[in-house]
């Protein structure tokens, strides 16, 4: 345990030493910030039904944050540790495969949550400057991060996965975008297609990222995506580490 | 403390080390020497348990570098070739940070680290961020990680590749000093070092080992290396034509400048002719000003030994 906390502490600089965690930040930050200044502006324009929360979490650029961050943060988990060949004195150390993967997934997890902090600040300050109804209840302001922090998990396994393929930060970047996006345009297949069976509807539910950020948003916590996330996570977490393993004694 | 029964990796279409069985006793300094892609590398990398074996077993300080690699590894301290480190480090971070993964804590992973600062002469730079250190500093920072929980067996993988030959002479006194209470394995291209430091060698050619012994016996196995040199002023006779009539000797090579001979005496293995080619001086009356039997060196019985077939 206290090796995997060492691992763990090691990852976790990484993300926070370097100056590209500081721009992604600031990125991250500006569509955040013109997404928070989006949803009040929507709402001042004219009465409306919806939360601050859930215009936010709704809003084009909110998505577009969300998507693209994720092979930013992941892409050089595992592919630097190659390119770089320092895999080969981290994995002669007396330390278990698993325990690397997992340092490296929880490491780039922590840094993902982080990035939605400051937008927490905001909902929270004006709730306490403004009105504290157009925020919604507590329960609604705390739903969306809840499932920021599933989905978030299963994005950033994805990653993982994609930065145990290969070498190079730029291919396990763009494999991990096209998954990333892939998997969040899959419930688009029931607009497209007219005559989308029931099946499909269903089975394309579980990985819809859009509807379930609606529903989360009006405050409506549903069990289904903690233990879709969770489990596909733990699946991608396994594959990762075969590849892993794979590509170590291949090497 | 290593033993390595009927090794052998493949790879696809290469066979890299073909069914190698060596052992190491404890408090050996063995130099492990070989052509490039020889499989000196892919070894240590099996024993370090970084990549696995097609068939064979290799065993560290008892435990199977396979299956018991965590037991084997913690008996470890490994240097590979490229001595690949973190650039985003500091010296001081990156040494914690080794030492802690290795189990060590508190007041012991301080002292410690600060010991082999001292050890391997990193102690100027343990602020510096290790991507703007020299080469130099780099492989004594990877040294010094190596040795960091006082490993019972060091593998190096060319330790002193890159380093300017005051580094190399301080690096080989260090190893020597670790001999007396690590085991060591070493591969390194540069024979000298070997002479100098290990108790034994082993020569290992197209994944098979052509040699195993101490540097000593190695060198006194083969003496064909025979050459003697002779720098001498002979008047008018010709000095080619007089020592070719000596018997035993092969061939003679001639290179004069200013009135010297400077000849390259071919001779016959494991003889020694000089106090022929003296007599012949006397009797000629010619003037010698040097006369040597060339010694065979680690040099000659790798080249021997690794040049036989190519």
């Amino acid at each position: 345990m206290r090796r995997l906390f060492t691992l763990l502490k090691r990852e976790l600089s990484v993300f926070y030493y370097s100056p590209i965690a500081y721009i992604v930040l600031f990125l991250f930050l500006i569509l955040n910030g013109l997404s928070f200044w989006f949803a009040i502006a929507l709402l001042n324009r004219a009465p409306s039904e919806n939360t601050v929360v859930q215009v936010f979490f709704n809003s084009a650029f909110f998505w577009i944050a969300y998507l693209l961050v994720f092979p930013v943060i992941t892409m050089r988990s595992f592919s630097e540790e190659f390119k770089m060949g320092t895999i080969e004195t981290l994995m002669t150390a007396p330390v278990r495969d698993w325990e690397v993967v997992a340092s490296k997934f929880m490491a780039a997890l922590v840094f993902y949550m982080s990035l939605w902090l400051p937008s927490l600040l905001y909902f929270l300050i004006f709730g306490w400057l403004g009105n504290r109804s157009a925020i919604g209840s507590a329960g609604q302001v705390w739903a969306p991060y809840l499932l920021l922090l599933v989905m978030g998990m299963f994005n950033v396994s994805l990653g993982c996965l994609a930065s145990a393929m290969t070498s190079n930060q730029i291919v396990a970047a763009m494999i991990s975008l096209v998954l990333t996006i892939g998997f969040f345009f899959v419930t688009l297949i029931n607009y497209v297609v007219n005559s989308s069976s029931p099946i499909l509807r269903e089975m394309t539910a579980y990985v819809a990222q859009l509807d379930h950020m609606d529903s989360f948003s009006r405050g409506i916590v549903d069990s289904r995506v903690f233990v879709f996330y969770p489990s596909m996570t733990l699946l991608l977490l396994v594959i990762t580490y075969q590849v892993f393993q794979y590509r170590r004694w291949k090497a | 403390m290593i033993k390595v029964e009927q090794l052998t990796k493949k790879y696809p279409g290469v066979v890299a080390i073909n069914n190698l069985s060596f052992e190491v006793d404890k408090g050996e300094i063995v130099g492990f020497l070989g052509p490039n892609g020889a499989g000196k590398s892919t070894t240590m990398r099996i024993l370090s348990s970084f990549m696995p074996a097609t068939s064979g077993r290799a065993y560290i300080a008892g435990h199977d570098v396979f299956r018991d690699s965590l037991k084997a590894r913690r008996h470890l301290g490994y240097l590979p070739e490229s001595v690949p480190l973190y650039g985003d480090m500091r010296v001081n971070e990156y040494l914690r940070y080794r030492g802690s993964l290795k189990g060590l804590t508190g007041r012991k992973l301080r002292a410690r680290a600060d010991a082999v600062k001292e050890l391997c002469s990193v102690k100027e730079v343990e602020n510096k961020l290790i991507a703007s250190l020299s080469k130099g500093y780099r492989q004594r920072v990877g040294l010094a990680e190596a040795l960091i929980d006082e490993p019972d067996l060091l593998i190096l993988d060319e330790p002193t590749i890159g380093l300017d030959p005051n580094q190399i002479r301080h690096v080989r006194e260090l190893i020597k000093s670790l001999g007396k209470r690590h085991t060591i394995l070493l591969s390194t291209h540069i024979l000298s070092e070997v002479e100098v430091t290990c108790s034994r060698v082993i020569i290992i050619h197209r994944g098979k080992i052509e040699a195993s012994d101490t540097p000593e016996n190695l060198v006194g196995r083969i003496r064909t290396s025979g050459t003697v040199r002779v720098e001498v002023r002979t008047g008018s006779d010709d000095p080619v034509e007089m020592l070719e009539k000596i018997v035993g000797i092969k061939s003679v090579a001639d290179n004069p400048e200013d009135g010297w001979h400077r000849c390259s005496i071919r001779v016959e293995a494991n003889s020694d002719l000089r106090e022929e080619i003296y007599r012949l001086a006397v009797e000629r009356r010619w003037t010698i000003r040097e006369l040597t039997q060339e010694r065979a060196t680690l040099e000659d019985v790798f080249v021997e030994i690794t040049h036989a077939d190519n």
